[in-house]
């Protein structure tokens, strides 16, 4: 009884605190990064969200809080126009006058549209923008489906694990409005999958990792660029959040991180290489990545130590079992305590026993 | 009148170099750039021996750092993450390897750009004097950060962040993501002295100061230094050694070996300065 109403507690107070605009990274404005190639990471708007930028249109990777929609659009459309016009004045040797005169007569050609949203997982500082960047999207189709189904090209595809659908459709707790049917995903996978197709010249594959931060954790591994977006399975701002209500546990969060760094190659010296975008905080490598999961891990031995010498969740707070890790990771206040870490993993590793 | 004129611009020139030439120190910049070789004035057992487990002292840790410290274990060298990690921008300094800068100049102006500093198992180090901004806070960090410097007279100050962790001693004592760097870079002819502040929010009380010292090699070459990833330990997958809390019982000897008084070796800020042999001393603590 006491365990579900932590539980509720904190699915409350996730939900809420993911909600809300106050941890909206940085300034109140979205930043722009580029990592490699057509990947950039956009800041600020709730949970990082990963934006693949090219000639084949535009696919996000999470779309941030709701209030924050209108500046990621407008972020994404800055991308989009960049692409179109750097497209056209992109001069090369010889032709340097012709493109030149050309230049003046061009207008900008029309920017590709957002085709596929992935999302990493359920929490809404993650799928806050959906529905209105979907809505503003397209599915490129034909053939049959564009025949029997009118409106199978209205909006962006979006993208999800099986558990992110049933969570996300599921009845809403009490004073908590439905989501919208338009936010929802579109097409949904149990185990792995992968794009069928090159999207903005790489292949794209989309990994689960079952019980992690919750149940329904998709990596997005862009395999050309060699870019990883981890969703909250990896943040750099905290301890991992590990939703137990939505079917998180402390070893799939390590198990998921070390699935990272299976997939990681350093370019030099253990950095570069293989670009980490985690859920939040700054862009990443494998080292971020290994420094992180040795944390983690680190942490569970030692209450996984004290839960078998019997200590109690309260004596196990009292040891401070994180303390070398709290002026890094670690709070007193806000959505995700030290506290309430230390409570998610020892929990977890009861309902393991 | 041309002969006038180019003579009359001649002698202007001339008066132009001979006032350039006299006054250096406006616009000076020393030139870092050559091969140098470390000198190992200064605690020479910590950086070529290596640091003791437990050895702490003069290092102005706060609880947590030292907790990271107790609970380290030298295996974790052992994980494939970690057996190409080169040493930080602000460790390497102290680092046994010999040290190579070269020099970027603008054609134009004919002023340094910037240095690189690369040592035998390091990362090149750009080091940029061109007024660049560093970047924002959500870039990625680096084992070399970002650095800006600017001339102070002859001495050259850098300004690092983007550091990734790092350790302040080879025997686990960390150094945060957070941190950043500040260097002075100064060079007595064949001598190249350089002192290190590193400002930790996370596991510093303090700023921590070092100085370290190089001469000029002309001999020298740095060689490659390749690095390949190897099983070097057959263990299952997803162990990562460390000590458990209280279970570290080899940070006990390094204190008992010199006799020192336990506390002492513990660390922090007091153990920095000399007060603190006056302290020992009146407890009677030291032998």
């Amino acid at each position: 009884m006491k365990r579900n109403l932590m539980h509720v507690a904190l699915a409350a107070l996730v939900l809420t605190a993911l909600a809300s605009p106050g941890i909206a990274q940085g300034d109140g404005d979205v930043h722009i990064l580029h990592v490699r190639g057509p990947i950039y990471m956009l800041v600020g708007a709730g949970g990082n969200i990963t934006v693949s930028v090219g000639p084949d249109g535009v696919l996000m990777v999470d779309t941030g809080l709701a209030n924050m929609t209108d500046k990621v659009l407008a972020a994404v459309r800055q991308l989009q126009r960049e692409l179109a016009t750097n497209g056209l004045t992109d001069l090369h040797w010889g032709s340097e006058t012709r493109s030149a005169v050309r230049t003046i007569l061009d207008t900008n050609a029309p920017v590709k549209p957002i085709r596929y949203i992935i999302n990493t997982h359920v929490h809404t500082d993650h799928i806050g923008g959906n529905e209105k960047i979907a809505k503003s999207g397209k599915t490129l189709t034909g053939g049959n489906v564009a025949g029997q189904l009118a409106d199978a090209a209205d909006g962006a595809a979006i993208i999800a694990q099986q558990a992110v659908l049933d969570r996300m459709s599921a009845k809403p707790a009490a004073n908590q409005p439905a989501i919208p049917f338009d936010a929802l995903p579109t097409d949904t996978y149990h185990a792995d999958m992968k794009l069928s197709h090159f999207f903005n010249g790489e292949g794209i594959q989309i990994l689960h990792e079952p019980a992690a931060h919750t149940d329904g954790d998709s990596l997005v591994y862009f395999r050309g660029s060699d870019v990883i977006s981890t969703g909250d399975i990896f943040v750099t701002t905290s301890y991992p959040l590990i939703d137990l209500q939505r079917g998180g546990s402390i070893n799939g969060e390590i198990d998921a991180l070390n699935r990272i760094l299976d997939l990681s190659i350093a370019e030099f010296r253990s950095e570069g290489g293989t670009m980490v975008i985690p859920g939040h905080g700054r862009l990443g490598d494998s080292a971020d990545v290994a420094y992180y999961r040795d944390m983690v891990t680190v942490i569970r031995d030692r209450i996984l130590d004290m839960m078998k010498r019997d200590m109690t969740l309260d004596q196990v707070k009292a040891a401070k079992p994180t303390l070398d890790y709290d002026p890094r990771y670690g709070s007193t206040t806000g959505f995700w305590t030290t506290d309430m870490f230390i409570e998610a993993v020892y929990r977890s590793l009861s309902q393991r026993k | 009148m041309n002969q006038v004129h180019r003579a009359k611009m001649a002698s202007g020139v001339f008066v132009l170099a001979a006032t350039l030439a006299g006054v250096p120190a406006a616009l000076a910049q020393t030139d870092f750039s050559g091969e140098w070789a470390p000198r190992f004035y200064e605690d020479q057992p910590e950086r070529v021996p290596g640091p003791e487990l437990g050895d702490y002292l003069g290092l102005p840790i706060n609880a947590a750092g030292r907790m990271r410290a107790d609970t380290w274990s030298a295996s974790l060298l052992t994980l494939p993450e970690w057996q190409c990690r080169p040493h930080s921008a602000d460790y390497i300094w102290r680092g046994p390897s010999n040290l190579t800068i070269t020099k970027e100049i603008d054609p134009v102006t004919r002023e340094i750009t910037a240095f690189h500093a690369e040592w035998l198992r390091s990362v090149d180090r750009p080091v940029y004097l061109d007024a660049r901004a560093h970047p924002p806070d959500y870039a990625n960090h680096t084992w070399a950060g970002f650095t800006t410097a600017k001339w102070e007279g002859d001495m050259l100050t850098t300004n690092v962040t983007h550091l990734k962790e790092g350790y302040i001693r080879r025997n686990g004592v960390p150094r945060s993501d957070l941190a950043t760097l500040t260097e002075h870079w100064i060079r007595h002819g064949d001598f190249l002295t350089v002192v290190t502040i590193v400002n930790d929010p996370v596991y510093l009380t303090e700023p921590f100061v070092r100085s370290t010292d190089y001469e000029l090699d002309l001999h020298q070459h740095v060689p490659p230094y390749p690095c390949d990833t190897v099983e070097e330990v057959d263990r299952p997958k997803g162990v990562v050694p460390h000590v458990l809390p209280g279970k570290n019982t080899g940070i006990n000897e390094f204190p008992i070996r010199h006799g020192l008084p336990p506390e002492a070796a513990r660390g922090g800020a007091e153990t920095m300065y000399p007060e603190y042999q006056l302290k020992m001393k009146k407890s009677g603590a030291a032998k």
